[in-house]
């Protein structure tokens, strides 16, 4: 095939191709197994056709690559503006491969409105893709907002416990942040007459905006709380572990695996990449509230008795080193940051698979319910120690190359804060370890587990991609890498120059 | 009142002479043509009250409801026919343009989506059909003169036609003493209003020795402002405001949609309201108002907090959309505060989405309703979405257009509004908004919790959406999924239509100063 007449299309096809089958699920009869079976297929097509972006992306720095640019309105001036560079080819990438997991994984624990729940997740997963696919602010906001009622539903509907509360929680939380984001970006668009990142951000480094000095700030912390919110940033971050809780688990693992990132995507491409001065003015503040999401998440998750929430807080400490990494405004931190982006993404995913098959066999998350099932589940064992280890970032797991990038970054920005950060590694060893140990060694204490059911055929198809991709990721982490870095290059070039002029002073 | 009404005859007589003068030609056939769909919708309302003596009471419905429906499409045809004759009529009364075309399209719409989802209503509700539908049809009449009349006195006629209308569909469900509550309600204050506005009216032809629009836009430019005329504008903002339902003038909202039949509160939100919109459009922009800015400013900024914080702890579906119908208003003033030429755009643009997704929002309520209206608590859409998954799919998407999320019309609305207010610089209009807009999404999310989150209730019926109501809901939420993802059209034109009304101001002041 003509891999050039493609290239314009791919974006859009990778993007709609999920939601497309999401709608055509609406026209299927209500038999759970085709509708299972369907969601499935589409997810693993729309996986296939993304790796096409990987596969045949120009890994030079500069523009970006498969870029399509359409008018959709022209009186308020919004294209559609679509195109990836090495940092969100990874993120979509990391979208489509979690999304046939999450149908395996929800195989047997969907009971009732099957239908709805697999539309929810086909459209979530198309507004995923498109929040890292989008250039237009507008259709960026477009995708950002649009992620938000699957979601909500999914939590509402399907979860468990105080579902509605947490449910509501999330929306309002990201609601209210994302209202100040499109305030500055009305207040962008009003000032320079166009809605694309490019135009807008060469306007911003021309210096051809009016008023931009005296707004920058504000359009900068607009921007902020509507990522930090996503991320979640200490102490924004309280709706996290109410929503990842009350989840079910494939709304906990694209929660984790995705949503989060979104928050850190954007800060790295919107609010660095589009205000690199503010950026560098406030990263002090940043890099502290990053500190103490590391060390709080992982304080808080030692003394968890419930194991998702364990999770979910240690989401919050990892975040942190990815908004630590991004905001040391190095080659290191930023591919670090980048990196573990993708770790986490593919980690904690399987964690939270992990406790959602746990949960469908005893209905509880409590820690202490358990204990001594390596002996009933050795299998589930096992993949629960690999995950475990990648997350805590052991030498040739994935976890380890990223952290290790960003404490290195972090270490060049300031010796302090890469002293403190690395103290959140030996954290998040202690308590997923002790966890891991409480869990599956020591005396079967409760009878009910001596008879649990080790992995089925689905749960094992689900789980066995992770295991292989955390492992692969950390033992040849040059094949995402050598597409990050000349991404984050570009991304660095402003504060180059920056430092430059600064020295030539 | 009686007062006022005798000093809205004595503005009459003065102009009598200057009337006569103009009456040596005669209305020629043209002029017939500049008010086609509202002489198409008199026609079909007469036939309607003529057939209903002649059928049996018991089967009329469907017959009546057929008639008036195909009046409504007529009627929207005839419009089509009109826009092709832009220009002025029966003296300097009515002026057909792009703008006044807009309003004609959308009240018409709206009066067809209201007949279409009174169908299935009036059968359960064992209302009588003859006069409801009359009173729907020559209310749009009145609604259809607001748009396009440019005479001050002819804008009250057709206000007061409206109106009266409105107030008698208030009270159809006779048996309910709600019902009687709200059309007295409405009534009293409506006419209250009215005079205020009337009273306006006098004192802006003191001002400016004329009841004209174009004449008095030319009289407040050329610069001697008199404190008369604030009045003026102050006493017709009154009186608009009350028909808009923007604070401080909404305390009527909540208990007259509580007990007016629900079809009827979805038109009756939308129809008036629009066709008001369009009377203070003209009389703000185009006649160029003096001292309209803080006026408006007040009025959007307190709309917008009451009516989201009043919904807020609503636990009745028909009161917390009235609650947000006047929050609505508020967004929609912002655009009056903005410069006339966006505002202008940004406010036409609103209320179509607005009808859109709240007419659609109203026939599911009202549909769901049932008999005697008896299921319109919040607690009654417990577990909707897993009894009827069609109808709560499509309140979901109305709910979120009222929001304000993307791919819906409501968004768009909301993305004008805002974007003409910060062109305009108002920072801190712009900011109650956006504030308001995140306390509003909350009481619109419980409808959508209750209806995917709890559990059914097993007492309240779900029954069979019938053709008709189903015709209805389809049509405005393809209209507000159109609005929503290709509202370029429509943009152009309300863009257009602004701009040639500001052009028809301009032309005159050019014509002055020759």
């Amino acid at each position: 095939m003509n891999m050039d007449t493609l290239s314009p299309f791919i974006l859009s096809l990778v993007t709609f191709i999920p939601a497309g089958g999401g709608l055509l699920i609406l026209l299927i009869p209500r038999r759970d197994r085709d509708i299972k079976l369907f969601a499935l297929v589409i997810s693993i097509l729309a996986f296939i056709i993304s790796l096409h972006l990987p596969v045949h992306l120009h890994r030079e720095a500069g523009a970006f690559k498969y870029e399509i640019d359409k008018i959709w309105i022209t009186s308020p001036n919004i294209h559609y503006h679509m195109g990836i560079d090495g940092i969100s080819v990874w993120l979509v990438v990391l979208t489509t491969f979690l999304t046939p997991l999450c149908v395996l994984i929800s195989w047997n624990s969907i009971h009732g409105r099957v239908k709805e729940f697999f539309i929810l997740l086909l459209i979530l997963e198309s507004a995923l893709i498109g929040v890292f696919t989008s250039l237009d602010l507008f259709l960026f906001y477009f995708f950002w907002e649009a992620t938000l009622i699957p979601m909500a539903l999914l939590i509402g509907m399907y979860g468990h416990g105080r579902k509605v509360y947490a449910a509501v929680k999330y929306f309002l939380f990201t609601m209210i942040g994302s209202m100040f984001m499109l305030a500055a970006i009305l207040w962008l668009y009003a000032k320079t007459g166009s809605f694309d990142f490019v135009v807008i951000q060469n306007a911003i480094h021309n210096g051809s905006v009016p008023g931009i000095e005296g707004a920058s700030l504000w359009l900068f912390l607009g921007f902020f709380i509507a990522f930090a919110v996503k991320v979640p940033l200490f102490p924004l971050h309280t709706w996290l572990p109410d929503a990842h809780v009350e989840a079910p688990t494939a709304g906990s693992v694209l929660l984790a695996g995705v949503l989060l990132k979104m928050g850190t995507y954007g800060l790295l491409r919107f609010d660095v990449g589009l205000f690199p001065d503010q950026a560098r003015r406030n990263a002090w503040w940043i890099m502290i509230l990053a500190l103490i999401g590391i060390i709080y998440g992982a304080l808080v998750s030692l003394v968890q008795p419930n194991l998702k929430k364990l999770i979910a807080y240690s989401s919050v400490s990892h975040l942190g080193f990815v908004v630590l990494g991004i905001f040391s405004f190095t080659a290191a931190g930023l591919n670090g940051a980048v990196f573990v982006m993708l770790a986490h993404g593919v980690a904690t995913g399987g964690l939270f698979m992990l406790a959602g098959i746990l949960y469908e066999r005893r209905h509880t998350y409590d820690i202490s319910e358990f204990g001594g099932l390596a002996t009933p589940m050795p299998m589930y064992a096992t993949f629960f120690l690999v995950t475990v280890l990648a997350s805590v970032g052991l030498p040739l797991m994935n976890g380890f190359i990223g952290e290790f990038l960003v404490l290195t970054g972090a270490f060049q920005a300031r010796p302090i804060y890469g002293i403190l950060a690395a103290t959140g590694v030996i954290w998040s060893a202690c308590y997923l370890l002790w966890m891991y140990q409480r869990v599956f060694f020591g005396a079967l204490k409760h009878e009910v587990n001596r008879t649990l059911p080790d992995l089925n055929d689905n749960e094992r198809a689900a789980l066995t991609p992770i295991a292989i991709v955390a492992l692969v990721m950390g033992v040849a982490p040059m094949v995402w890498l050598s597409a990050i870095d000349p991404a984050v290059q570009s991304a660095l070039a402003p504060f180059a120059q920056l430092a430059s002029k600064m020295v030539g002073r | 009142m009686t007062i006022a009404y005798l000093s809205g005859a004595t503005m009459l007589l003065h102009s009598l002479p200057s009337l006569l003068a103009q009456a040596a030609t005669l209305p020629q056939g043209v002029d017939y043509m500049r008010v086609l769909p509202e002489i198409v919708l008199s026609l079909f309302g007469m036939l309607v009250m003529l057939v209903d003596p002649l059928l049996d009471p018991d089967s009329s419905h469907e017959v009546l409801g057929t008639i008036s429906l195909a009046g409504a499409l007529a009627a929207l045809a005839a419009t089509f026919w009109m826009a092709q004759y832009p220009g002025i009529a029966f003296y300097n009364m009515v002026r057909v343009e792009a703008f006044s075309v807009y309003f004609h399209v959308l009240v018409i719409a709206i009066a067809a989506v209201a007949i279409l989802s009174s169908f299935e209503y009036l059968k359960v509700q064992g209302i009588r059909a003859g006069e409801y539908y009359g009173l729907i049809l020559f209310g749009t009449v009145g609604m259809c003169l607001m748009s396009s009349a440019i005479e001050l006195v002819l804008i009250f006629i057709a206000l007061e036609i409206s109106s009266i209308s409105t107030y008698i569909l208030a009270g159809f469900r006779r048996r309910e003493a709600s019902s009687s509550e709200s059309s007295l309600k409405y009534f009293l204050l409506g006419s209250f209003a009215t005079a205020f506005f009337l009273y306006g009216v006098a004192l802006m032809f003191g001002a400016t020795g004329s009841t004209n629009v174009d004449v008095i836009s030319v009289v407040l430019r050329s610069g001697n402002v008199t404190v008369l005329a604030y009045v003026a504008t102050a006493l017709i903002f009154v009186g608009l405001g009350f028909k808009v339902a923007s604070a401080p003038f909404h305390v009527w909202t909540p208990d007259v949609y509580e007990g007016a039949p629900a079809p009827v509160v979805g038109f009756m939100s939308t129809g008036p309201k629009a066709a008001a919109f369009a009377v203070l459009l003209r009389i703000m922009f185009e006649a160029n108002a003096p001292g309209r800015f803080w006026l408006i400013w007040v009025s959007a900024a307190l709309s917008m907090t009451l009516g989201n914080v009043g919904a807020l702890v609503q636990d009745n579906v028909k009161r917390l959309l009235a609650y947000s119908s006047i929050a609505h208003a508020g967004y929609l003033l912002v655009a009056f505060a903005a410069q006339p030429e966006l505002g202008t755009s940004a406010a036409m643009f609103y209320a179509a989405s607005y009808a859109a997704m709240n007419v659609g929002a109203f026939a599911i309520v009202s549909h769901f309703a049932n008999f005697g209206e008896k299921y319109v608590a919040l607690e009654d859409y417990a577990g909707l979405g897993r009894r009827s998954p069609a109808l709560a799919a499509a309140l979901t998407f109305f709910l979120m257009s009222l929001i304000g999320i993307p791919i819906t019309g409501g968004f768009f609305a909301k993305f004008y509004v805002l974007s003409a207010a910060l062109k305009s610089n108002l920072v801190g209009l712009a900011i109650i908004l956006v504030l308001n807009s995140a306390v509003g999404a909350y009481y619109y999310l419980r409808i959508i919790v209750m209806m995917y989150m709890r559990e059914p209730r097993g007492t309240v019926p779900v029954t069979r959406v019938p053709a008709a109501t189903a015709l209805a809901i389809a049509g405005c939420l393809l209209l507000t999924l159109y609005l929503g993802v290709m509202p370029g059209r429509v943009l152009d034109y309300t863009v257009r239509s602004a701009r040639d009304l500001a052009n028809d101001t301009a032309a005159h002041d050019m014509a002055r100063t020759k």
